[in-house]
């Protein structure tokens, strides 16, 4: 489903990603993991075509995606960061995500409530809080149907019964037999949803394959450990 | 593209700028009327105001809407839509907006004059096209600025700076340079020079249209005497037309190749 070759990426003279190869073609989550700075917003931007890559090419769905726009129906996005335009009320930001995406009006109801958001809808986003704002993110990025679910820490912010829920969102989406891509830094989270792990280290891939050969290659039994076990040799 | 530009058209629209800008040509409009009592002289007048003012409006409200609409711009990039028509949709929606109000705010007051029963209309007419096309022009040239500074103090600095220079430092400079090469024939580089500067080829396509030589300086006498009125309009029209669809074309290049 998502095809990536020989990807380089430069900011200036800091070389991002050297040389991704990447191949995703079973359903299933997949972790993104590594240490600040190791590319992993880089990787997932150039998925979207929000980081045009210096070389190499990405397929998505068989289609290079070089100056295409339309595989992103496809493909549903959640930013790092919360942002929104911020005189906008949350009902506006959604009815406009919906006539942009297309979508049928009150698709994203049972979604509000879950996320508790109905008594902000007609509040301005630029008064809402890191973890509401971050629910925001979370119904705007799930309230359409995709095939494919990319998510860039998704647990930022969130208080603990969002947590649980969100874990139940992404599982149920799991279910549904979609590709599902999660970055992040929790490694009790990854260990708990990952089927798979790609590893991350200064731009290149370290480890790609599934939780429990990481942790056997290791010889841990902790995923944490495990990861802080790579990092730590590699430093020595 | 369209939604965008209703999106961002709308946006403005509901912002209290855009009202502070229309009720100031209002009373723009409304005080040159009452003092100089007399359509064409208000004209003139408007003319001196509109082409320093619109350049420097369109660059600070452009710059300033490029560097507000970011967090709209990246929800937007995640969306199924073509690259392009975000940047050229924003950047219409913020041009539309701002004709928009000086087309309301100086017509108001000169269609309660009774612009459409004088003979002054025509002149009126081209003056709001010159507002028209300066808005567009200084828009695209500070979305431009934008695109290439991700560092808002310096966008902004820039974007003062090249109204700055089209508005009065690129007169003084071509003062300096018709002064001191006096002895050699210039026509043409002033000429040239000339269709160099959006703010001076309005002026002087205004002018030719109001006929007022003594207004036309050295480089508008040399623009009627090369080309006469009549096509020295039309060339000037289409070298405006050129400053807007460059700057433009650049937005669409950039928007293409820049990283988020």
């Amino acid at each position: 489903m998502i095809e990536i070759r020989d990807l380089h990426k430069k900011f200036g003279k800091n070389r991002v990603l050297q040389g991704i190869n990447l191949k995703f073609d079973k359903p299933g989550i997949t972790a993104i993991l590594g240490p600040n700075g190791s590319g992993k917003t880089t990787l997932i931007k150039s998925i979207l075509g929000m980081v045009i890559p210096n070389e190499g090419m990405i397929k998505v769905y068989d289609k290079n995606i070089k100056s295409q726009w339309k595989y992103r129906k496809r493909v549903n996005y959640l930013p790092q960061i919360a942002n929104f335009p911020n005189n906008l009320k949350l009902s506006e930001l959604l009815a406009m995500i919906r006539n942009l995406r297309q979508l049928p009006a009150h698709d994203e109801d049972p979604l509000i409530e879950l996320f508790e958001l109905q008594p902000f809808l007609n509040k301005k986003l630029g008064h809402l809080s890191g973890g509401t704002r971050q629910k925001v993110n979370l119904v705007l990025t799930f309230m359409s149907e995709g095939d494919m679910l990319i998510l860039d820490e998704p647990t930022t912010g969130l208080d603990p019964v969002s947590l649980v829920r969100l874990k139940e969102l992404i599982l149920k989406e799991k279910a549904k037999g979609k590709t599902i891509l999660i970055s992040s830094h929790i490694m009790s989270f990854v260990d708990e949803m990952a089927d798979e792990v790609v590893f991350l280290l200064e731009g290149k891939i370290y480890f790609h394959g599934s939780v429990k050969a990481l942790k056997e290659q290791s010889e841990e039994t902790d995923l944490e450990r495990a990861i802080a076990n790579i990092l730590s040799s590699n430093h020595a | 593209m369209l939604k965008i530009l209703k999106y961002s058209f709308y946006d403005l629209i509901r912002s209290r700028w855009s009202y502070v800008y229309l009720i100031f040509y209002a009373m723009l409009g409304t005080v040159l009327l009452f003092l100089n009592n007399d359509l064409s002289k208000a004209i003139i007048t408007l003319m001196n105001v509109v082409t320093v003012l619109i350049p420097l409006i369109g660059t600070i409200f452009g710059i300033m809407y490029y560097y507000d609409s970011r967090e709209f711009t990246e929800l937007l990039l995640a969306q199924p839509i073509k690259r392009s028509s975000i940047f050229l949709g924003q950047y219409l929606g913020v041009a539309i907006s701002l004709s928009a109000s000086l087309l309301i705010g100086l017509g108001i007051p000169f269609i309660i004059y009774g612009i459409f029963t004088s003979p002054a209309i025509w002149d009126f007419s081209l003056l709001l096209v010159v507002g028209v096309f300066l808005t567009f022009i200084f828009t695209a040239l500070s979305f431009n600025i934008g695109l290439r500074n991700e560092n808002k103090i310096k966008g902004f600095g820039y974007a003062i700076l090249l109204w700055l220079f089209m508005a009065v430092i690129f007169d003084g400079l071509l003062l300096i340079s018709l002064v001191y090469f006096d002895e050699y024939p210039l026509d043409k580089f002033s000429l040239i020079a000339t269709t160099l500067n959006p703010i001076d080829l309005s002026r002087i396509l205004i002018l030719l249209k109001l006929d007022i030589s003594a207004l036309l300086g050295y480089t508008g006498a040399v623009f009627q005497k090369f080309f006469g009125t009549s096509s020295g309009m039309i060339i000037s029209l289409a070298v405006l037309i050129v400053w807007v669809v460059t700057p433009m074309y650049f937005i669409y290049r950039k928007a293409l190749r820049k990283d988020f």
